[in-house]
C-alpha cells in the first residue's frame, strides 16, 4: 500500500507541474465566467444558464485534463525509460498501475475541486448569494468525477497497450461513444433486425454508459436526482473502473520493456 | 567452451548457492511487421556469479549485455532457461529489496532533485524516514552529489545523472549490485571516481556484477568476467586464468639481420615484420626462443630486444570475438541489446 501511495503521489506531483493542467484550468475559468455574461442577457433563466454552462465546462475540461494527463501517465514512462527504474524496485506492475491511476484520480479531484469553487463563486455573484439548495448541484460534480474516474481507467488501459497519441485518440472516442450508447440501443431495438439488435445491446453492455451520468440539465431546473441512480451510477462507475484497471494490469504484467 | 562451466548445472546448485545464476538463459524477440519471426539475443547462456565478487560482462555492442540485465529485472521475459538470484527465482518481489540496479543510460523524473529522487527510491524500497535521511546525506556524500542536492536532475550533466543512478541504486544497501554501463558518458575523473566506488562496494563485500565495453574498467575492477557476443557466451573465467589461455609469446628484435638468416629462422617463428632496418620476430614455443637466438648469434644480427609479450584481456575479448565472426553462430541474427 505504501508503494502505491509513492507512486500516488509521485504521478500527482508530476502531473501539477505540467502547463497544460493551468491552461485548461484557465479556459474552464473564463467559461465560467462567460456563462455569467450570457446569463445577464438571458432575461429569467440566467441561473439555468450559469449553471448548464459551469457544469458543462468543468466536465469537459475534466475530460481534457483526464485524457492529456492520462495517457501519458504510462506510455511516456515507457517512452522516457524511467519505468526501468520504477519497475527495478520491489515494486510490482499492478502497483504501479493503480499508483498511476490514483496519482490522477487525486489531480483531478483538486482540479474539480478548484473548478466547482470557481463555479460557486460565480453563482453566488449572479445570485447575490447561495442558498442550501444550490448545494444540491454538488450531485452534478460528483457525478462529473464518477465520469471522469472512468475516463482516466479507460487512458491508462490504452496506453498500457498503444502508444501516447492513439491513446488519447481511442480515449476521447470511447467516450464521445459512451454517452451514445443508450441511444445506440434504442436505435438496433428500432431497427427491427435481431442481428443489429444484438449488435447494438452487446455495445451498449460493453461500452462504458456516461448518457445517465449526465444531469446537468436536471440539475440547471431544479429537478431532484433520486438516490437509486447516485447509488447506481457508484457501483457502476466502481465495477467498470475494476474491469478496466484488471485489464490494464493483465496487458502489464506481459509487457516487455525492450 | 570453459572450465568454469563444465560442471553440469544441476550438480554446481546442489553444492553452492550463487550470487547469480543463469542456467540455458535464452531470449528471442519477436520481428517484423506481424512478430511472425524471431530474431535470438540470448543463446543458452550459464552465469555462475559468486557472493562478494566483481563480475564483469563484456561485449561489443549488440552482444546481448543489457538483455541480460532486463531479464534479471524482468523488465523483458526469458524464452526459455532459469535464473536465480541469492538463491531466488526472479517471480520472487521480495528479492528485490536485495538488490539494487543501475540502468544502461538511465532516465529518471528530471524534475526531482538528486536528494527528491533517492527519497522517493527510498520510500519504494519501504525505508524509514530517519534511517532514509541518514542513507540519502551518505550517498550524496560518497557519489560527490552534496553541494548539487537541490539542484534539478534536468540542469545535470549525464556523469552526474550517472552519478545520482548509483546513488539510488545503494539507496537499499543491496547484497548484489548490477551496472549497466556504469562508465557510460563519464569525464576520467568521474570514471576514477565510478571505480573507487566499486571498489569500495567489494570491501563492503558486495556483490556487483556490470556490463561494460570497456576493456580497462573491467581488468582493473573485474574478478572474474564473462564475455558475451552475439547472444552466445563466449568466455568466462577469472582474468588471471584468461589472460594465461591464450599463449604467451616472444617478441625478438633484430638489426640489419641478413636475408638468409630470416630464411632460416621462418619456420621457427610465428611471424616476421620488417620495419626499415630491423626485423621483429614473433616466436610462438618457449623451446624454440633458444634456437632462433642461436641462429640469429651465428649470422651475426644484431639483437635490439628480447620480450615476453603477454596476453591483455582486450587481445583475448578481441580474438573471442573475432574467432566468433569467422564462425557465424547458427542462430543468426542475435543483433539484440
Amino acid at each position: 500500500m505504501g508503494r502505491i501511495v509513492t507512486i500516488a503521489l509521485g504521478a500527482f506531483k508530476e502531473s501539477v507541474r505540467q502547463r497544460v493542467l493551468y491552461n485548461l484550468i484557465v479556459f474552464a475559468f473564463l467559461m465560467i465566467g462567460a456563462a455569467i455574461l450570457l446569463g445577464s442577457i438571458s432575461v429569467g433563466v440566467e441561473q439555468i444558464i450559469l449553471v448548464n454552462l459551469g457544469l458543462a465546462a468543468i466536465s469537459v475540461f475534466g475530460l481534457l485534463i483526464a485524457i492529456f494527463i492520462g495517457i501519458g501517465l504510462v506510455s511516456e514512462e515507457i517512452d522516457r525509460r524511467t519505468i526501468y527504474n520504477i519497475l527495478s524496485k520491489p515494486v510490482t506492475r499492478a502497483e504501479f498501475i493503480l499508483g498511476k491511476y490514483a496519482g490522477l484520480l487525486l489531480t483531478l479531484l483538486v482540479n474539480t475541486a478548484i473548478m466547482t469553487a470557481g463555479f460557486y463563486v460565480a453563482l453566488a455573484i449572479q445570485k447575490r448569494g447561495l442558498a442550501p439548495q444550490d448545494f444540491s448541484l454538488l450531485i452534478a460534480v460528483y457525478f462529473i468525477l464518477l465520469q471522469l474516474a472512468i475516463v482516466v481507467g479507460v487512458a491508462i488501459f490504452f496506453s498500457c497497450i498503444s502508444t501516447s497519441i492513439l491513446s488519447a485518440i481511442f480515449t476521447f472516442c470511447l467516450f464521445v461513444i459512451g454517452n451514445f450508447t443508450s441511444d445506440i440501443r434504442g436505435f438496433g431495438q428500432e431497427s427491427g433486425s435481431p442481428a443489429l439488435e444484438k449488435m447494438t445491446a452487446a455495445v451498449y453492455y460493453l461500452l462504458p454508459n456516461f448518457g445517465d451520468f449526465n444531469v446537468i440539465d436536471k440539475v440547471a431546473h431544479g429537478v431532484r436526482v433520486p438516490g437509486l441512480l447516485i447509488t447506481a451510477n457508484t457501483s457502476y462507475a466502481l465495477l467498470y473502473i475494476a474491469i478496466l484497471l484488471s485489464g490494464a494490469i493483465l496487458i502489464f504484467e506481459e509487457r516487455e520493456f525492450r | 567452451m570453459y572450465a568454469e562451466n563444465r560442471e553440469t548445472p544441476s550438480r554446481v546448485q546442489a553444492t553452492t548457492m550463487f550470487a547469480i545464476e543463469t542456467i540455458g538463459l535464452t531470449k528471442d524477440y519477436k520481428a517484423g511487421f506481424w512478430k511472425t519471426h524471431s530474431k535470438r539475443a540470448l543463446d543458452s547462456v550459464n552465469l555462475q556469479v559468486n557472493s562478494g565478487e566483481i563480475f564483469g560482462l563484456l561485449g561489443p555492442n549488440g552482444a546481448g549485455k543489457t538483455t541480460t540485465l532486463k531479464i534479471l529485472f524482468r523488465l523483458v521475459f526469458p524464452t526459455c532457461g532459469t535464473v536465480r538470484i541469492l538463491g531466488k527465482e526472479l517471480n520472487d518481489t521480495t528479492l528485490h529489496q536485495r538488490v539494487g540496479y543501475l540502468p544502461e543510460h538511465p532516465c529518471f523524473y528530471e524534475h526531482l532533485t538528486p536528494e527528491e529522487l533517492l527519497h522517493y527510491t527510498g520510500r519504494l524500497f519501504g525505508l524509514g524516514k530517519d534511517d532514509l535521511r541518514r542513507r540519502v546525506t551518505r550517498l550524496l556524500e560518497q557519489v560527490g552529489l552534496r553541494d548539487s542536492r537541490h539542484v534539478p536532475l534536468h540542469r545535470f550533466s549525464k556523469g552526474m545523472v550517472q552519478r545520482a543512478g548509483i546513488a539510488q541504486a545503494l539507496i537499499n544497501d543491496p547484497e548484489v549490485v548490477f551496472l549497466d554501463e556504469p562508465m557510460s558518458g563519464l569525464d576520467p575523473l568521474g570514471r576514477r571516481e565510478v571505480r573507487d566506488l566499486v571498489l569500495q562496494l567489494r570491501e563492503e563485500k558486495k556483490t556487483v556484477f556490470f556490463s561494460t565495453h570497456i576493456l580497462s574498467d573491467a581488468e582493473t575492477l573485474c574478478d572474474r568476467v564473462a564475455i558475451l557476443n552475439r547472444g552466445q557466451l563466449q568466455g568466462c573465467g577469472e582474468l588471471r586464468q584468461i589472460l594465461s589461455l591464450g599463449a604467451s609469446t616472444t617478441e625478438l628484435i633484430l638489426e640489419t639481420p641478413r636475408d638468409e638468416i630470416l630464411e632460416e629462422l621462418r619456420p621457427l617463428v610465428v611471424s616476421m615484420v620488417r620495419t626499415g632496418d630491423r626485423v621483429c620476430l614473433e616466436i610462438g614455443e618457449e623451446d624454440n626462443i633458444e634456437k632462433v637466438l642461436a641462429v640469429s648469434m651465428r649470422g651475426k644480427a644484431k639483437v635490439v630486444s628480447l620480450n615476453p609479450i603477454k596476453m591483455s584481456l582486450e587481445d583475448y575479448f578481441l580474438s573471442k570475438v573475432s574467432s566468433a565472426k569467422r564462425e557465424p553462430v547458427a542462430a543468426a541474427g542475435a543483433q539484440d541489446a
